[in-house]
């Protein structure tokens, strides 16, 4: 187990371009264990970029970026892949459910690749699902539920597999303010439970308050305080 | 507040003494600020004096004597003429925060600070709302939530302003 008090990821000086547009120019931030973590920010500040280099999903054009020690950097493809299917959970604003699965197949999917046999699987599935408050639709496919039932799947699906860090970008973006709130509720939950930590990119102020506290991305910079850690 | 209101709607739910009517005004709206029995009674005394309450009936007890209240025709007419008429929205147009900026630019402060540091002051209530509204009931719900799209709106306000700030910046110091 992490120190409550030692970062568990941390972004250094971050900078990526696409082309000639400066994504992100020097932003940094830290998340310790078990920490909810607000990315928030105007359209375009950068905030989803930071997200997707902190989760080793885009690679930054300079700065470093360390997991429980490890530098992403000098990982290998296969090493940051491992690792984001291992300790990461993702959760984003539309579509990442397979529509061909059930809600239960879908959520126990992440189990199913790492090699737990089926029934197992879906045994737990059904317990995530049940703390998401969306038993009820476990045998319906993602488009026969609706926008806030399938988005607490997609939660249950994210954090199946225990994640230490659950990277969530917008996850109420497309959902009225009661989904919303449901789904904010349930997460929020769900990953104190689980002592699982989650990187919150949000411009709602509403969905902002239920983090520990907030980062702020403007023109793809952050506040020194970040870099403190 | 219309504590007098609110008591014409609480005694026509159902005649309340004095102390009943200060124990559900405070459970109901008092959000942490319970009402002096001072303007209980001094609100009562003026219900009276309108005719909009009337004294029910009068129990002897060890001390004074406990009066139950009831509302009157003339109350109730009151009471629903008052939850007709809409509440004048409140504009708060002279506005510190606005002050603060504007004298932060003249004398070359930074401004971007002071709606920095406002932002996490406001996101720090909302903070303290939402646990209040996640551990709570309904009405816990409804207060809270009320609570925070105020402050949403404020924050939406200030980061338009950070957005404006060279501009206002520009206006201030000609």
């Amino acid at each position: 187990m992490n120190d409550r008090g030692v970062p568990l990821l941390v972004g250094r000086d971050l900078h990526k371009s696409y082309g000639p547009t400066a994504a992100l120019d020097g932003a940094s931030i830290h998340v310790r264990a078990g920490e909810i973590v607000a990315v928030m920010g105007p359209s375009g500040s950068g905030k989803s970029t930071l997200l997707h280099c902190a989760a080793g999903i885009v690679p930054p054009d300079s700065g470093r970026i360390s997991y429980d020690g490890r530098e992403l950097n000098a990982m290998s493809d296969v090493e940051r892949s491992a690792l984001r299917r291992r300790e990461f959970g993702f959760v984003f604003q539309f579509g990442q459910l397979v529509p061909e699965l059930t809600c239960l197949e879908n959520v126990a999917l992440p189990l199913r690749l790492d090699g737990v046999k089926r029934r197992e699987a879906e045994r737990r599935a059904a317990g995530w699902l049940d703390r998401l408050e969306v038993a009820d639709i476990a045998h319906q496919r993602p488009g026969e539920v609706s926008g806030g039932q399938g988005q607490r799947v997609a939660v249950a699906r994210a954090l199946v597999n225990r994640p230490r860090v659950l990277f969530a970008d917008e996850p109420t973006g497309a959902l009225d303010s009661l989904n919303g709130e449901r789904v904010m509720r349930l997460l929020t939950q769900a990953a104190r439970e689980s002592d699982t930590a989650v990187v919150l990119v949000t411009h709602e102020t509403r969905v902002a308050a239920y983090s520990d506290r907030e980062v702020v991305v403007r023109d793809g910079r952050t506040r020194d305080a970040e870099l403190v850690a | 507040m219309s504590i007098g209101q609110a008591f014409l709607g609480l005694l026509e739910s159902q005649p309340r003494h004095g102390y009943d009517l200060k124990r559900a005004y405070d459970e109901r709206f008092g959000q942490g600020r319970p009402l002096h029995y001072g303007q209980v009674y001094a609100t009562l005394s003026r219900l009276l004096k309108n005719g909009l309450v009337e004294v029910d009936s009068v129990e002897p007890g060890d001390g004074p004597e406990r009066k139950r209240y009831a509302i009157t025709a003339a109350g109730v007419t009151d009471v629903e003429r008052w939850l007709g008429q809409p509440e004048k929205p409140d504009l708060h147009l002279q506005n510190t925060l606005y002050m603060k900026v504007v004298l932060a630019l003249l004398t070359g402060r930074g401004a971007a600070d002071i709606l920095d540091s406002q932002r996490s002051e406001h996101l720090r209530l909302m903070r303290e709302l939402t646990r209040r509204k996640t551990d709570g009931d309904l009405a816990d719900q409804l207060i809270c939530d009320y609570g925070l799209f105020h402050l949403e709106a404020d924050l939406r306000w200030l980061e338009l302003t950070a957005a404006r700030l060279d501009d206002l910046a520009g206006k201030v110091r000609r």
